[in-house]
This record gives structure tokens, C-alpha cells and sequence, in this order.
């Protein structure tokens, strides 16, 4: 194989020249893209991120804490339970973006295949719906860090940090996800393989709930490998201090930002060869 | 010829045992309108997508705008149009927007892409659905969606693949009348098609591809001049009678071709070929003369009909 490259050609030079933005900048153009795209689904969106929340916390937080009277450890079951909404919040966000939309992108409606014949390549399509979905993350918990507020399950003033822990979460997931979602080529009910065995436990066995410590030792190491167990315990320190070791915090950290950069690398990787046929 | 804008020399694609491009060699002049002909299967697509600089070559060199697809594909896509078989417009948005977010991905400004959007629109003769859904939008007017997408950063080539398969007769004529205005504006076209009337309707110089390969390279006309009688004379017997009326027929014209419903007589004089059909007894069911077409000259080549 031979390179002959002429970029003194002009019409090379041009052709380098109008590269170098998209260059740059394309993963905040397919960002821009997919905030465009919500206004087909805003109303969907608005209620997922408002109407979910208001939700769970009367039906946790106010009905079934009242048969926790004493609550969990020195906080009440509202505490106790806020920052694992918040964090399985985003979990909710990011899994919805990664799974169904990544196999549309590819398959139902191919458009990622016409974002690549432009000068976006698979990596930044990638980039782009991550910083999208961050986004819609950061507004989520946002209002989901509001109105736990307001209902009065954060007594920590360094509560607001619970935005950023459950936002690391979510993508930590989010990331997993799309690296199988973007394998799939033909659909046989896998998405809802991973909702049933994948999310729905997660949500249940990631001391949400209840501390981990409650379950039988032989099923608390499905905590340990949980993103959303790390996620919430992380959320717990920052809402209402959590007592754990300072290894343990900075274990949480480094085990989620380990899943994100890994997840988006493979992710990557897959997009760019599925796009090169 | 003018410093091409396309080389492609000893091309090859591979996908572990299956050779789907085999070694091609063709170069494509700024302006002209140049044509991939051949079978579904061929590696037409394959070809395009190289040229596209989204698939890489499995061996050979390519060449476009003097930049290589290996080292520059987003460089070399901002000066393409592409005009994929499979639509991909965005069904979540309107027709517009798809326009909009497209032209964004080459790092056009807001302002500019809203202008070109709205010319675009008018060329594509969708000025008045432009609030629409892309999923409401007939086949021809997502194809013509599409074209206009292609055209939003005024790309130097524009890759058509198999532009008009699955549109209306109608539909076909109106986008050939949209690509020809391009054609005339001097915008470089590369298509696929296996259809004969398309690529004779749009192509200045074509390439006839077959399992991978190139058989053959011309005008529509100087490849008919070539492969082909003038004229066609088409026979029918009934297919049991067809073998038995073809051996009678030996010598009739310059050429026969049997095929399954129906015997081809390849002649200067159609009408001079049928007297001598008639001349020998046999009496068709029916009988047509034509002109010869890229159809015929693809049968010549390949022993194959395009469209199997």
C-alpha cells in the first residue's frame, strides 16, 4: 500500500483546510445534533427528569420510611435513600440514550452511518452523544438534587457534590452499555435482556435500598463489581457524610472513572470498525 | 486529461476469502460524470465506499483531490457529497433541520447553512414540506432530501450510489433532471447504477464492473460501438420452442444471444433481420426491433443479463 499524498495540490491544501474544524470541533457538532433531535422527545424527557423523581420520593422516601421510623444508621430513610435515587436517576438517563438509540444509529434508522460520510469519524459520533447525554444527566440530577433539597434529605453542605457522583455514574453505565450495544447487529430482544438482568438488578441488589451489609455475604460482591453500589455510596458521602474509610471513597472514584474511560474506549473502537466495512 | 480528482490504481478489497473489489484501475476527471455499471454484488458499493473514504483499501492505491483516504478521510469528506443506497436522514428531525445539523458537521456557520439550506430546498423542489417529517416524505422526495443533504457543502465530487433504485419512473425523471443541472454547474458525479438507461441518461465515461473486476470502459455510446451491434432485433418462440428456432436461425444477423424467454439478434438492420427470420418459415409470437443498449453490451461482456 502507497501513500502518494500531494498536499501542495490546491485543491488538497482546500480540502486540508476545510478538514481542520470538523477536526476540531466535531464531536460538540454531533452534540448539537442530538439536543436538536430532543424536541422530538422533550415532553418524554421533561417528565423522566421531573416527574420520576417526585415519584420515587413520595413513594420511598415518604410512604415506606414510615415504616423505618428509626432509619438507616444515624440518618432517616429519606437520607438514606435520596442520593441512590439520584444516582439511579442517571442510571435510568444514560441507559435509555445507549440502548435503544445506538441500535438505531446503525441499523433502523443508519444515520450514523451519514454523519461518517461527512468528516466526523466514529470516535467522535462517540464523543458527541456522551456529551449530550452528560448533559441531560447533569440537568437531571440537577432538578433530582433540587427536590431532595427541598424535601430535606440533604444535611450536608457538601450535598451538591452527590450532582457530580451520580453524573459519573450514569456514564460509567451509559459507556458500558453502548460497548455491547454497538456490537449488535441483528436485534433478538437483547435490550431487554439488559433491562431484566442487567439494570432491573442493579437497581435492586446496589444497597439502594438497604446498606449492602444487609444481604447474605455470598450476594454482597454483586455490589462490589456494581457501578451504581459505588455510585451511591459515593453520593451518601457527599449528601449526608457517610461514614467509610477514605480508601473506600477514593475506591468508588477510581472504580467508575476506570469503567468510563475503559467503556469509552471500547465503544469507540467499536463504532470506528462497524463504520469501516 | 486535467489532473484527476480520482486515481484509483490496482484497488482491492477483501473481506477474508471474498474479493468484493479485485484489483481496478480508473481515474476520474474535475467535471465529468462517471459511472460504476454493473450487477448487484459487483463491488460497486464497495468501490464507492473506498472512494468515499470510509472503507479502507485492503491493497493498491487511491487517490482523492492528491490526498490519501488512509491518512485524510475527514479531509477528503469535507470536500465530498454523499449520496448513500440506504437513506439515513434522521427521521427524529424535519426536513430542514436535517439540512441544518448536516451542514454543521463540515464546520459551516449557523448563518450559512440556514441560507444554503433554504437554495437547497428550492433545488430539491421541497421549499413547501420543509416543516415536515422525514417518515412522511414520499420515496422520491427522501431521495431528493438526500441530494440536497450531499449538496450543503458544496462538495467538489458528489458519490451517487444507486441513486434512483426503488423510485417511481416519474420520481426517476425528476431527479435525473436535478443531477444533470449539477452536471452542467460542473460538479464531478460519481454513481452506481445497474441500471443501463441511468447511466447512458447521466454518464459522460463509465466503467462496466463485474465479480469485482472491470470489463470494459467507455462512453455509453463508443461502449455500444464497441460491444454491440446498432440495432437488436427480439424474438419470441415460446421458451420450449426458443433452442430449436435459435439452431434454424444460425447465420441470421451478426450475433445470437438465447436467453430463457427470448432469442437476441444483433444487427446493423433490425428490420432487415426479421425478413430474414421470416424468410427461413419460422413465425415469432412477437418481434421487436430496438437500438442497442448498455444492457446488451453487459450481456456480451458477461454472459449475464444486469438485472438477474
Amino acid at each position: 500500500m502507497t501513500a502518494l499524498d500531494q498536499t501542495q495540490r490546491p485543491d488538497a491544501a482546500r480540502a486540508i483546510a476545510a478538514g481542520a474544524a470538523p477536526r476540531r470541533w466535531g464531536s460538540w457538532y454531533i452534540a448539537e445534533h442530538r439536543i436538536r433531535a430532543m424536541k422530538g422527545y422533550a415532553g418524554d424527557a421533561i417528565f423522566q427528569s421531573l416527574g420520576n423523581p417526585l415519584i420515587y420520593l413520595f413513594a420511598l422516601g415518604v410512604g415506606l420510611a414510615s415504616l423505618v421510623p428509626q432509619g438507616v444508621g444515624d440518618v432517616t430513610y429519606l437520607q438514606f435513600v435520596a442520593p441512590a435515587l439520584m444516582a439511579t436517576a442517571a442510571m435510568t438517563v444514560t441507559a435509555n440514550e445507549t440502548s435503544y438509540p445506538v441500535m438505531m444509529g446503525f441499523k433502523w434508522n443508519p444515520i450514523f452511518f451519514g454523519m461518517n460520510a461527512s468528516p466526523i469519524t466514529g470516535a467522535q459520533i462517540v464523543n458527541g452523544m456522551m456529551i449530550h447525554i452528560a448533559l441531560r444527566v447533569i440537568v437531571t440530577v440537577s432538578i433530582y438534587f433540587g427536590v431532595i433539597v427541598l424535601f430535606g434529605a440533604v444535611p450536608s453542605s457538601w450535598g451538591w457534590l452527590a450532582i457530580g457522583a451520580a453524573t459519573l455514574t450514569g456514564m460509567a453505565i451509559g459507556v458500558v452499555i453502548a460497548t455491547y450495544t454497538s456490537t449488535i447487529t441483528e436485534d433478538r430482544g437483547q435490550m431487554a435482556m439488559l433491562q431484566r438482568f442487567g439494570i432491573t438488578p442493579l437497581f435492586l441488589f446496589s444497597g439502594t435500598f438497604f446498606p449492602l451489609e444487609q444481604l447474605p455475604i455470598f450476594l454482597q460482591p454483586i455490589g462490589w463489581v456494581s457501578p451504581l453500589w459505588h455510585g451511591t455510596e459515593l453520593g451518601r458521602v457527599a449528601t449526608y457524610g457517610l461514614d467509610e474509610p477514605v480508601w473506600l471513597t477514593v475506591t468508588h472514584v477510581g472504580y467508575l472513572a476506570t469503567l468510563f474511560v475503559v467503556g469509552l474506549w471500547a465503544t469507540r473502537k467499536h463504532f470506528t470498525k462497524r463504520l469501516n466495512k | 486529461m486535467s489532473t484527476p480528482v480520482i486515481t484509483a490504481s490496482a484497488l482491492t478489497k477483501t473481506y477474508g476469502d471474498f474479493t468484493a473489489v479485485d484489483g481496478i484501475d480508473f481515474e476520474v476527471a474535475p467535471g465529468e460524470s462517471f459511472g460504476l455499471l454493473g450487477p448487484n454484488g459487483a463491488g460497486k458499493s464497495t468501490t464507492m465506499r473506498m472512494v468515499g473514504a470510509v472503507s479502507t483499501r485492503t491493497s493498491g492505491s487511491l487517490s482523492i483531490l492528491g490526498l490519501d483516504p488512509n491518512n485524510h478521510g475527514p479531509d477528503i469528506r469535507s470536500q465530498l457529497g454523499v449520496v448513500p443506497q440506504q437513506d439515513n436522514l434522521d427521521q427524529e428531525l424535519r426536513v430542514r433541520d436535517n439540512l441544518l445539523v448536516y451542514g454543521r458537521y463540515f464546520g459551516l456557520p449557523r448563518a450559512v447553512v440556514a441560507e444554503r439550506a433554504d437554495a437547497l430546498l428550492e433545488f430539491a423542489q421541497l421549499t413547501d414540506r420543509k416543516k415536515a417529517k422525514v417518515d412522511d416524505l414520499s420515496g422520491g422526495m427522501k431521495r431528493r432530501l438526500t441530494i440536497a443533504r450531499a449538496l450543503i457543502n458544496e462538495p467538489r465530487i458528489l458519490l451517487l450510489d444507486e441513486p434512483t433504485t426503488g423510485l417511481d419512473p416519474q420520481a426517476r425523471h425528476i431527479l435525473w433532471d436535478r443531477l444533470f443541472r449539477l452536471k452542467e454547474q460542473g460538479t464531478t458525479l460519481v454513481l452506481t447504477t445497474h441500471y443501463m438507461d441511468e447511466a447512458e441518461q447521466l454518464c459522460d465515461r463509465l466503467v462496466v464492473v463485474d465479480k469485482g473486476r472491470i470489463m470494459a470502459e467507455g462512453s455509453p455510446a463508443s461502449l455500444i460501438r464497441e460491444y454491440s451491434s446498432r440495432e437488436v432485433l427480439e424474438v419470441r418462440f415460446g421458451s420450449d420452442k426458443n433452442a430449436e428456432a435459435a439452431e434454424r436461425m444460425a447465420g441470421v444477423g451478426e450475433r445470437l444471444e438465447v436467453l430463457p424467454d427470448r432469442i437476441l439478434v444483433y444487427s446493423e438492420n433490425g428490420e432487415a433481420a426479421l425478413e430474414a427470420v421470416t424468410h427461413l418459415g419460422l413465425e415469432p409470437i412477437t418481434s421487436l426491433v430496438r437500438r442497442s443498449s448498455l444492457e446488451d453490451v453487459f450481456l456480451r461482456l458477461t454472459g449475464r443479463s444486469l438485472i438477474e
